[in-house]
């Protein structure tokens, strides 16, 4: 188990290193340079070599990578190059609201997926599992965007139990932050439920044709006990799976639900860095994501060992 | 008074007839047999009696177990009987347990699911029955996983969950027909001494007749869906009054005449042929453990021999079937084909390739289930540099298919269109058109039926004798090596123990090891009187 464990580690780390290099790369390839674009097209070109040296940018590129990737271990990303203030601040205010939106949204598609996946392969065939089947098609077919919009209009416009949009910010309370988080999180994770709904449902369905839930039958368990006790755990994996990559879509993905709503997130922060041509901030953020990605991946990595002892045998 | 006793059973699926009117009796203690080829209704009889049918299964008739009848005991009641008074066990162990759970929380389960004791004491028993199916508690703790054991001793683990609660019914359906020799020998005393020691009734379910021939009471013959003859194992054998279990039995034991053994020139060549694995690394940077599969093996064929190559799982027989087929690389040693080596400056040497061809076990799985026989039969073409076209293929693809028994029109049939035998029938036509020197026969009729069997094993001779083909024969099933083969070599743990002609090895076995495999190999009784075996023509 802990040669497993710090065998995930190692490629973790790895995994890191190499992102690392190809975000720089890939950023530094993409075509304007920030100073010019900062100091508009007519600035004098002893203007922007003096901004060029302030931001650094005449450094040769492996320091200019060194002290980039040397200062995000250290937790300073650098200065904005459009707002002027550290990078690290900015991610920290944005991130305040994303990552609480995305385990908010992820909480509940798991909430909604784990009993329909299940209630549907166990009634394989039954009225009960075409409602989930179709539901879910549905869900996988209607976009995110129009599940808010739909919400704002029942719960917020005509019901007016939530605020249409904003984010008043956790100072105010932590309930007050959630239910300003609620609809945008519905919206987020309806059609991510209904994902992992079809694979929970598939994956027990395989699950329930294996030999050891017949053995099971024949030990006396009913057809339910024999689901719960020996389908679900090993049902598990790929659905863990699906959820590993949901966490990393969810935390960068939520640009167009951010966008409706009006939340200050890591969505919007990355699309304005983009078209701002604020690079450090681009990569920073790219950075913290791929981070993300790796942590979650690692997590689950150790989910399945925790699930399945086969796996803590191998490798 | 019968413990279990069906009456006149029959059932349908979706409308198919799979049961017509089956009636038997089992007493406690007792041992009884239904055997009969695949699709006869063995299983199905076994699953009425558990009442895990499959959805949409109509049954007549009934099933008394002491005096209850279970076709219409309701499912929890049927839950309460399961396990309880009624075990089963399963042909697959591999697959047959849990991977996520412990073999102790398997075994316990079945006690604890009727809550007939507390968790401490259900602990105790597992404990007991595990030891009684012969996994000792230093080598196999509780907390063992089934990854961890062997197939041999995951059935025993299988067996102590069926057994944990003392049921009173016990129904094995093909319980080792998935072991080896050595392996299905001990399951079964194992599983006699269970009905003979604690009075338990047996129905014990097997295409092997003879598995059940020193060991059943009373043996029931089916072929589709009904019992054929049913009476006392010797009587059965005895008289055999109904055709079919004459067939069976003929089928069983069948010798396949192969003519003179040839030995011409020296055609395959394998000279101290090492083969090691990798295993995975104790530490981070230490040097990587091997575990070597096939070692030192030399050994040869001559042009025209028929080899036989046998042994039990792991013992390395087929790691060195795919080196003398040229699919893996050895690391040591050199395999030649009429003089060239089989692998050569880091590929297989395609100029051996073309005169070898193989047949698999699985008539099943081997073939693309998109592509019409007569593309799948002339594959081997793509390996000659000159392969026929137009008419001229056709005429190869059509002798091929004449040369198996089949006819020339099946070349535009899909793959689904033939039953297990005839898809072997193919598979062998398919190695038969490019006229190679060696075909390799891997486990090629293990999973046919004992009638089937023997018409396959009658056309692999016949082959042989009429174009002098030269066959490597790999199995796990002495009898069919006898039958077929004029040397065997015998393989363990990666060596060669013994190498020598059939005849002589099956009469006086030197190697304690042969000894052992014959020894734990079911027999049929001999002493029966023979009668000739004529194969059916409807097949």
């Amino acid at each position: 188990m802990m040669r497993y464990f710090f065998k995930r580690l190692f490629s973790l780390g790895l995994s890191l290193i190499v992102a690392s290099v190809v975000i720089f790369v890939v950023v530094e390839v993409a075509p304007g340079d920030p100073a010019t674009f900062m100091l508009g097209i007519n600035a004098q070109p002893d203007t922007v070599a003096a901004l060029r040296t302030e931001l650094g940018l005449d450094q040769s590129k492996l320091a200019r990578y060194l002290s980039w990737a040397g200062g995000m271990l250290t937790g300073d990303f650098g200065m904005s190059y459009t707002y002027r203030t550290p990078v690290a601040q900015m991610i920290a205010d944005r991130l305040w609201v994303s990552l609480p939106l995305a385990i908010y949204a992820l909480t509940l598609s798991t909430l909604i997926a784990f009993p329909a996946g299940i209630f549907a392969a166990a009634r394989r065939g039954g009225s009960g599992d075409l409602a989930v089947t179709g539901a879910t098609q549905l869900g996988v077919a209607i976009p995110n965007f129009w599940f808010a919009m739909m919400l704002v209009l029942i719960f917020a416009i005509n019901l007016s139990w939530f605020s249409a949009g904003g984010f008043p910010g956790w100072d105010v309370g932590f309930w007050a932050g959630l239910k300003a988080l609620t609809l945008p999180a519905i919206a987020l994770a309806l059609p991510q439920a209904a994902i992992l709904t079809r694979v929970m449902r598939s994956s027990l369905l395989d699950i329930l044709n294996e030999d050891f839930i017949r053995t099971a039958r024949a030990k006396g368990l009913s057809a339910r006990q024999a689901l719960w006790r020996h389908g679900v755990r090993n049902a598990l994996i790929p659905v863990l799976t699906i959820i590993g990559l949901q966490f990393a879509f969810l935390l960068a993905g939520a640009i167009i639900i951010e966008q409706v709503f009006f939340l200050p997130g890591l969505g919007r922060l990355i699309f304005q860095a983009i078209t701002q041509r604020d690079l450090i901030v681009v990569e920073s953020v790219v950075m913290l994501l791929v981070f993300a990605v790796i942590m979650v991946n690692f997590l689950v990595d150790l989910a399945y060992a925790a699930i399945d002892p086969r796996l803590r045998a191998r490798t | 008074m019968s413990l279990l006793n069906i009456e006149s059973l029959s059932l349908s699926i979706h409308d198919t007839a799979i049961l017509h009117g089956i009636s038997l009796r089992i007493a406690e203690g007792e041992i009884t047999a239904l055997t009969g080829e695949s699709g006869s209704g063995k299983s199905m009889t076994a699953f009425a009696t558990m009442g895990l049918l499959p959805k949409g299964t109509g049954t007549g008739g009934a099933i008394h177990f002491d005096g209850t009848d279970l076709l219409s005991l309701p499912e929890p009641q049927m839950c309460d009987l399961r396990g309880r008074e009624i075990g089963m066990v399963f042909q697959e162990p591999m697959t047959a347990l849990n991977p996520v759970q412990t073999i102790g929380a398997q075994v316990m389960e079945t006690i604890l699911v009727h809550k007939s004791m507390t968790p401490k004491m259900a602990e105790e028993r597992a404990r007991e029955v595990l030891d009684r199916v012969g996994l000792p508690p230093d080598r196999f703790p509780l907390s063992r996983y089934p990854h961890e054991l062997s197939g041999g001793q995951r059935q025993r683990v299988v067996i102590a969950m069926a057994i944990a609660l003392r049921p009173r019914l016990l129904i094995a359906d093909e319980p080792t027909t998935a072991l080896d020799v050595t392996t299905q020998a001990q399951i079964l005393d194992l599983l006699r001494g269970l009905a003979r020691g604690q009075g338990m009734a047996l129905m014990m379910i097997t295409h092997d007749l003879a598995v059940v021939s020193d060991m059943a009471d009373t043996l029931n013959v089916m072929r589709h869906g009904e019992i054929v003859e049913s009476g006392p194992t010797r009587d059965v054998l005895h008289e055999m009054r109904h055709s079919y279990t004459r067939q069976l039995f003929e089928a069983s034991r069948h010798q396949a005449d192969l003519g003179p053994a040839k030995a011409d020139t020296p055609l395959l060549s394998v000279q101290s042929v090492s083969r090691d694995f990798p295993l995975p690394r104790k530490t981070l940077f230490g040097a990587r453990q091997t575990f070597r599969a096939v070692d030192h093996v030399s050994f040869e064929i001559r042009r025209g021999e028929r080899v036989g190559l046998v042994g039990e799982s792991g013992c390395g027989k087929s790691t060195l079937t795919r080196a003398i087929l040229g699919l893996e690389a050895t690391q040591s040693g050199r395999i030649t084909l009429d003089g060239d080596p089989v692998w050569q400056g880091g590929h297989p040497n395609l100029t051996v390739r073309r005169k070898m061809q193989v047949v698999f076990q699985d008539p099943y799985g081997s073939f693309n289930p998109r592509h019409r026989v007569a593309r799948l039969v002339s594959e081997p073409f793509h390996l000659l540099d000159d392969a026929p076209t137009g008419r001229a293929l056709d005429g190869a693809i059509a002798d091929a298919l004449t040369a198996v028994g089949l006819s020339p029109r099946d070349a535009d049939k899909h793959i689904h269109a033939f039953s297990g035998g005839q898809r072997q029938r193919i598979a062998i036509a398919r190695a038969l058109i490019i006229k190679p020197d060696l075909i390799v026969f891997d486990e090629a009729v293990s999973a046919l039926d004992v009638r089937v069997r023997a018409q396959i094993l009658d056309l692999m001779a016949d082959l042989s004798r009429a174009y002098g083909l030269t066959y490597l024969f790999i199995s796990h099933d002495l009898s069919v090596v006898r039958s077929i083969t004029d040397r065997v070599i015998v393989m363990q743990a990666g060596k060669i123990v013994e190498d020598r002609p059939t005849r002589a090895l099956f009469d006086a076995p030197d190697h304690p090891y042969t000894r052992t495999l014959m020894a734990a190999a079911p027999r049929l009784p001999e002493d029966l009187e023979k009668t000739p075996y004529a194969p059916d023509p409807a097949l």
